[in-house]
């Protein structure tokens, strides 16, 4: 089999926990609000990076889901930002802002719509939040699913990689529906048989990834 | 009018989720917008929002827009003038 790619770093964050290439990370000060818990893993990894704050919960998790996947991937700061791509998912889509929206137009005597909640009410913005942090102008994809599906990424990743377009992803899962939240991200390269891989450099196979996400 | 100001820093924290500021961290002569509080698009639509919802005042001419909110100071003399 001829190898296309392989993963080379992945998170999980669940349940206030978090796990960065298999390793359990502690957190400072861990909260069972989920806000705050966000807010203290923000901290935590000293971003600096106040737009955070205005992104709703959904996006936040995916901000620093995929910032652990980046800055845990031991590449250097001079690869291609234009070919990297971003393939997310989740199932519940952006519920949470939709309903903080609806709370701020069902009244019609208090009725003001906010551009600063509206403005998540579509779950592909998490893909636009990371790609502006990191300045990635490649391709992108976002997939509302029941339960995520590691063939449906692979694949779609897969394709990408074969285009010249695309030498890096960053892939996965993002799910918010009240206090129930869980990321799953892992970031792939094109295998470069010329220099030495970055990272885990496990196989990019959906079998691999569903082994990591279980 | 020092209490419109301190109102409106408030009002600002809150509707625009500046959580890392705090009051005392803005100018009220400092721009609004670019090197000031770095504030985008979406936070220029939310201000509007603030005005209307909280001082009951709606800009008629968006072209007004850009004075009004060039910094608190602006922003709280247009509500001193318009306060019906």
């Amino acid at each position: 089999m001829i190898m296309e790619a392989t993963i080379v770093s992945y998170c999980k964050i669940k349940n206030n926990t978090i796990w960065v290439n298999g390793e359990k990370i502690n957190i400072d000060n861990n909260s069972v609000d989920f806000t705050a818990f966000l807010v203290n893993l923000y901290r935590q990894m000293n971003l600096n990076y106040p737009k955070f704050f205005k992104m709703d919960n959904l996006c936040k998790l995916g901000i620093l889901a995929a910032e652990m996947v980046i800055q845990n991937n031991s590449k250097s700061e001079n690869f291609e930002k234009d070919k990297v791509a971003i393939f997310l998912s989740n199932n519940s889509s952006s519920i949470e802002t939709d309903r903080n929206h609806i709370k701020t137009i069902e009244n019609k005597n208090d009725y003001f719509p906010s551009p600063a909640v509206f403005v998540y009410t579509l779950p592909n913005i998490i893909i636009g939040e990371i790609a502006i942090k990191h300045k990635f102008t490649g391709e992108n994809a976002f997939f509302v699913s029941e339960t995520f599906d590691p063939n449906l990424i692979h694949t779609y990743a897969s394709i990408a990689l074969q285009s010249s377009h695309t030498t890096d992803a960053v892939c996965g899962w993002v799910n918010v529906d009240g206090n129930e939240y869980e990321a799953f991200m892992y970031y792939i390269e094109k295998t470069n048989f010329n220099k030495v891989g970055h990272g885990l450099n496990m196989p990019h196979t959906a079998e691999m990834i569903n082994e990591l996400y279980n | 009018m020092n209490d419109l100001i301190e109102t409106l820093k408030a009002q600002i924290i809150e509707q625009l989720n500046l959580a890392e500021l705090k009051p005392e961290d803005i100018d009220p002569n400092a721009p609004l917008f670019g090197d000031g509080l770095g504030l985008d698009s979406i936070d220029a639509l939310e201000l509007i929002v603030l005005l209307e919802k909280h001082h009951g005042i709606k800009i008629q001419d968006p072209k007004d827009a850009k004075a009004i909110f060039a910094s608190l100071q602006s922003m709280a003399d247009y509500i001193i003038a318009n306060k019906k």
